[in-house]
């Protein structure tokens, strides 16, 4: 067997500025939006209104017991449809895997940032809410200046780790062939057939991105554990 | 000022409330007592709606607490409250938890708020204290924070709900201290303690509750002297000799 591995150092530029972009970006976004997301349904979870309440819980539940890839694809077939259902064309609205990416990761982890930021919202004693309301803060003021940065600071190692795990999910858009960072090494490793140095080379950059940010994660988790 | 009329309330089929009614005229210093789950913050809870209660009315400076359309919000922020466990917010310093209800309630400038709880922090004896965030300071310390939060907002009527029983002894009294300053400044009080000593000295009025109910509602002196019910004679007797 012969290994070449000045194929990596041939595309490390290619692999970094379109493949890692492309990841990052992606989970940038869909961590924010996922967040967003999933904190109004964690509030609409924890609603005493059954309305609010169910819909959110029957949302989450379906995400989170339906694999991504399966989301990922249905999604991405499926959004021509929705897109001309919501603007009322008659023609499919044609959407970029790049467009349909955001949007599934977006509603697939906000689902999972959800769960997480139930808990948060839950670690606060009630006595804060009552607190707040006593001084006439009304729900949202309570929530957005008293409740959520508790539980935000409280849950963030749990966001955190949630997050990279999404960074390391991107890499199943290769399955709808966008050029995320796997996606461009495997087209690489196919080009110049060279399989097994790409992939090792994807798996140990995905390997040290994401055991370092855990680490980082771990030293947060002390730090924060000393200030409560 | 505050008016509460037969007021009952359950907690699924268990009856925590029965038939409660009281008044609290305006500068009256009311102070209720009686043994642990008698219902007695429950009672002072329904007073600003923070307990909803399925019968009676409450209605205070002649607002229905009860009533949907009441704009409680507005209603609670004239009316002060502290609680037992002080509930500062933890990730405020002490000036931002003063100025925060303040600025998002009444629509205060940042500035009039920042005056205006930082006079009554100084109030308190804790100008000293004002970048610190609560976790910094004892409990004794928050309390009266939270005292100074709530009269920021200039209420027409304190509630207390055991303002001094998750405090160390010798912080008790820079609390009830406080307190009684309040209570002598003619300020309306409804104030659930066990600090008999704190009632002797400011209360108009003493309630005595047990299992939901209001057992006696006694001027002071008659509470103190003769109480009438033999379950507060036997409460008092516990509590004021051992």
């Amino acid at each position: 067997m012969h290994y070449d591995f000045d194929v990596i150092e041939r595309s490390v530029g290619y692999l970094f500025r379109e493949g890692m972009t492309f990841t990052l970006t992606l989970t940038a976004l869909a961590m924010v939006g996922g967040i967003f997301f999933g904190t109004l349904l964690a509030m609409m979870r924890l609603s005493r209104f059954q309305w609010l309440s169910i819909p959110a819980g029957a949302y989450v539940n379906l995400m989170r017991s339906v694999p991504l890839v399966m989301v990922i694809f249905w999604f991405f077939f499926l959004m021509p449809y929705i897109g001309a259902w919501v603007t009322g064309s008659k023609e499919l609205v044609r959407v970029g895997a790049w467009t349909s990416a955001v949007v599934t990761f977006t509603m697939f982890e906000a689902a999972y940032y959800c769960e997480i930021m139930r808990a948060g919202i839950q670690s606060i004693p009630r006595g804060q809410v009552w607190s707040g309301y006593a001084l006439g803060l009304n729900y949202w003021q309570t929530m957005g200046k008293i409740v959520l940065p508790q539980a935000f600071r409280n849950m963030l190692p749990v966001l955190l780790t949630q997050t990279i795990i999404l960074f390391q999910d991107t890499s199943l858009v290769y399955v709808i062939s966008a050029t995320d960072f796997f996606g461009a090494a495997a087209k690489v490793a196919n080009r110049d057939y060279r399989l097994v140095e790409m992939y090792t080379f994807a798996a140990v950059v995905y390997f040290i991105m994401s055991y370092g940010l855990s680490t980082l994660v771990k030293q947060m988790q002390d730090r924060i554990a000393i200030i409560r | 000022m505050i008016s509460i009329k037969n007021i009952s309330k359950w907690y699924g089929s268990f009856q925590v409330l029965t038939d409660c009614s009281t008044e609290v005229a305006k500068g009256e210093v009311v102070v209720v007592c009686g043994p642990s789950g008698s219902g007695k913050s429950t009672l002072i809870k329904c007073v600003n709606a923070l307990e909803p209660f399925q019968k009676g009315s409450i209605t205070v400076d002649g607002v229905s607490v009860g009533d949907p359309k009441t704009d409680l919000p507005k209603l609670r922020s004239r009316i002060g409250m502290v609680f037992q466990n002080f509930e500062l917010f933890p990730h405020m310093t002490v000036t931002e938890n003063l100025m925060l209800a303040q600025v998002k309630v009444l629509g205060r400038s940042a500035d009039e708020a920042r005056q205006r709880g930082l006079k009554l922090l100084d109030r308190v004896g804790l100008i000293a204290h004002k970048d610190k965030y609560p976790g910094q300071l004892s409990g004794g310390q928050q309390q009266r924070v939270a005292i100074a939060r709530a009269l920021s907002m200039d209420p027409i009527a304190m509630l207390f709900d055991e303002p001094t029983s998750a405090l160390d002894p010798e912080m008790i009294n820079e609390v009830l201290d406080v307190m009684v300053d309040l209570a002598k400044e003619g300020m309306t009080m409804m104030v659930v303690t066990h600090e008999m000593g704190f009632a002797r000295k400011v209360a108009h009025r003493v309630i005595f509750m047990d299992a939901g109910k209001i057992v006696e509602d006694a001027k002071k002196d008659d509470f103190f002297g003769t109480p009438r019910s033999e379950r507060a004679q036997l409460f008092l007797s516990k509590i004021l000799h051992h």
